[in-house]
């Protein structure tokens, strides 16, 4: 199981302009979780070829699940019955204006300094006019609100998304993802609030005021998703790749459908990429032939990120 | 003279698609408008009267879509294993499962305001992304709501639809490509119909209280 994990991951990783220091934390994080699955026994494969410890992730998924409906659900609709919305607003705010420092930080390290600039911007004016960050006076302005963290930066830079992984409490994630959100709470200042009961009421309410902005898309997964599991993490896997691209990803690959109307050109347009995806393997065997073939998708997805975007820099 | 040809073409051809069909942008602005205007004055649809709902949908909005290639798009290279037989219950078990989505969605409508993105596109465009915006009030940051079209002989029709960059349509292509693996067409063609069994009869519970 490590094993097919690692050759995925370099898959993914491949042809980037990846962070070397950076990728072997990556790997290692990926050889570390995929262990974990193995030691939980109940890893399958015959799903995703992004997703290669579903049986844990599943499991995972199951628990976190249980945690929501029974614990944090009900408190998210709790607040927003009782709390009134110009102050779960005002929250809401709070919390997005200690988060602009870091997306300032975040733009400036995907080189959008104009970005960074302004998110900061926003920062000087929601904490004197708009109150200590509960008016957000700066969107009003129209300073517009952006939404960065590490992850998405690492994704900027080039690199992939490594195997799906539900952490446990903290839900969907990529393997690139849950390194930066490691880095992410290092650099929270929520966390290094020095009262302790301050700190822990602070959490809470930003956890809950969180969930509680996602309550409306409850119903609708319900409604949409044939299999919960893998409609959530597909979702996550696609607005994560959106965020990346701050919201204008290129399309993914449809090329297969244009054998519809051109029926002729079939068998090329089939085997062309195929080929194509072999020399990347090299001489590897059959058996990992067949999971690149596969995740070639992926491949696709990631290192146009580096070809197409990264020159648009300003 | 080469260049008086191709300028006589395209005057040709965008005077042509003038007259057939409306511009997608101008398409999805009519019909946005227009199914906001309906939720908003019914109020038994704010209630989540959900057949009702499906009725506008399948009145107002579906004309405007193209299942097949909806379809095709969930069902990825499996599509073309697909007999025509298969293709057909499969498209129209979609289209049940994507319209009650959407029925659903439509009842959620409490007061957002839609915001019709800039929109450029070149008169021999086949194939054009709309963008609009929910902006949802309250604090709560805008959502982006994006339409893909693509111009067939019947006009623009929309193949797939963008919420905050998650597709609707491609999302199910995973687990459409793993039900395939373990069942085949049919075994996918079971699962969608199981759900759309389940979805009636819950909507009906629903309309029924």
């Amino acid at each position: 199981m490590s094993g097919s994990a690692a050759i995925i991951w370099h898959q993914v990783g491949k042809g980037h302009i990846v962070s070397k220091h950076l990728t072997a934390r990556v790997a290692t994080l990926t050889m570390f979780i995929a262990a974990t699955a193995m030691l939980g026994g109940c890893a399958t494969s015959g799903g995703s070829p992004r997703d290669p410890i579903e049986g844990f992730n599943r499991a995972m998924f199951t628990f976190n699940e249980g945690v929501d409906k029974a614990l944090i659900k009900p408190v998210a609709q709790g607040y927003e019955a009782a709390v009134p919305m110009p102050l779960r607003i005002g929250a809401s705010n709070f919390f997005a204006n200690i988060a602009d420092v870091f997306i300032s930080v975040n733009n400036l390290l995907q080189g959008k300094p104009r970005e960074a600039a302004s998110d900061l911007g926003r920062v000087v004016v929601n904490s004197t006019i708009g109150i200590l960050g509960l008016f957000d006076i700066a969107s009003d302005l129209g300073m517009e609100k952006h939404d960065e963290d590490f992850g998405q930066t690492f994704g900027r830079w080039g690199v992939g998304d490594g195997p799906y992984v539900v952490v446990p409490l903290l839900g969907p994630h990529t393997s690139r993802d849950v390194v930066g959100e490691f880095l992410d709470l290092k650099a929270d200042p929520v966390v290094k609030v020095d009262d302790i009961p301050t700190r822990n009421v602070a959490l809470v309410t930003r956890l809950v005021s969180i969930r509680a902005a996602q309550l409306p898309a409850d119903k609708l997964i319900e409604e949409a998703a044939l299999d919960k599991y893998s409609y959530i993490r597909d979702a996550y896997l696609q607005r994560r790749r959106f965020k990346i691209y701050d919201g204008n990803p290129p399309r993914q690959d449809d090329s297969f459908l244009e054998v519809e109307s051109k029926t002729a050109s079939l068998e090329q347009s089939e085997s062309a990429p195929v080929a194509a995806r072999q020399e990347i393997d090299g001489a590897g065997t059959g058996a990992v032939t067949a999971v690149s073939v596969e995740i070639a998708p992926v491949v696709a997805g990631p290192g146009e990120l580096t070809l197409v975007h990264v020159p648009s820099v300003r | 003279m080469k260049w008086l040809f191709a300028a006589l073409v395209f005057v040709f051809v965008s005077s042509v698609q003038a007259e057939e069909s409306l511009a997608p942008d101008v398409l999805i602005k009519n019909v946005t408008n227009e199914v906001i205007e309906i939720v908003r004055k019914d109020k038994d649809i704010q209630a989540g009267n959900y057949k009702k709902a499906i009725e506008l949908v399948e009145a107002r909005v579906l004309p405007n879509f193209n299942f097949t290639r909806m379809t095709a798009l969930a069902t990825a290279r499996d599509w073309r294993t697909a007999t025509p037989a298969q293709q057909k219950t499969l498209t129209d078990e979609f289209h049940t499962l994507l319209v009650r989505t959407y029925s659903k969605a439509l009842g959620e409508y409490k007061n957002q305001t839609i915001d019709f993105r800039p929109f450029k596109m070149n008169a021999a465009d086949t194939d054009v992304k709309v963008r609009t915006q929910i902006n949802q009030g309250g604090g709560a940051k805008p959502i982006s709501l994006d339409y893909y079209l693509e111009k067939n002989s019947a006009g623009w029709k929309v193949y797939d639809i963008e919420v905050g960059g998650i597709s609707l349509v491609t999302n199910y292509r995973e687990f459409f490509a793993t039900e395939v693996r373990n069942g085949g067409i049919d075994g996918l063609i079971k699962t969608l119909q199981a759900k759309n069994r389940a979805g009636t009869e819950s909507g009906a519970a629903a309309a029924a209280k």
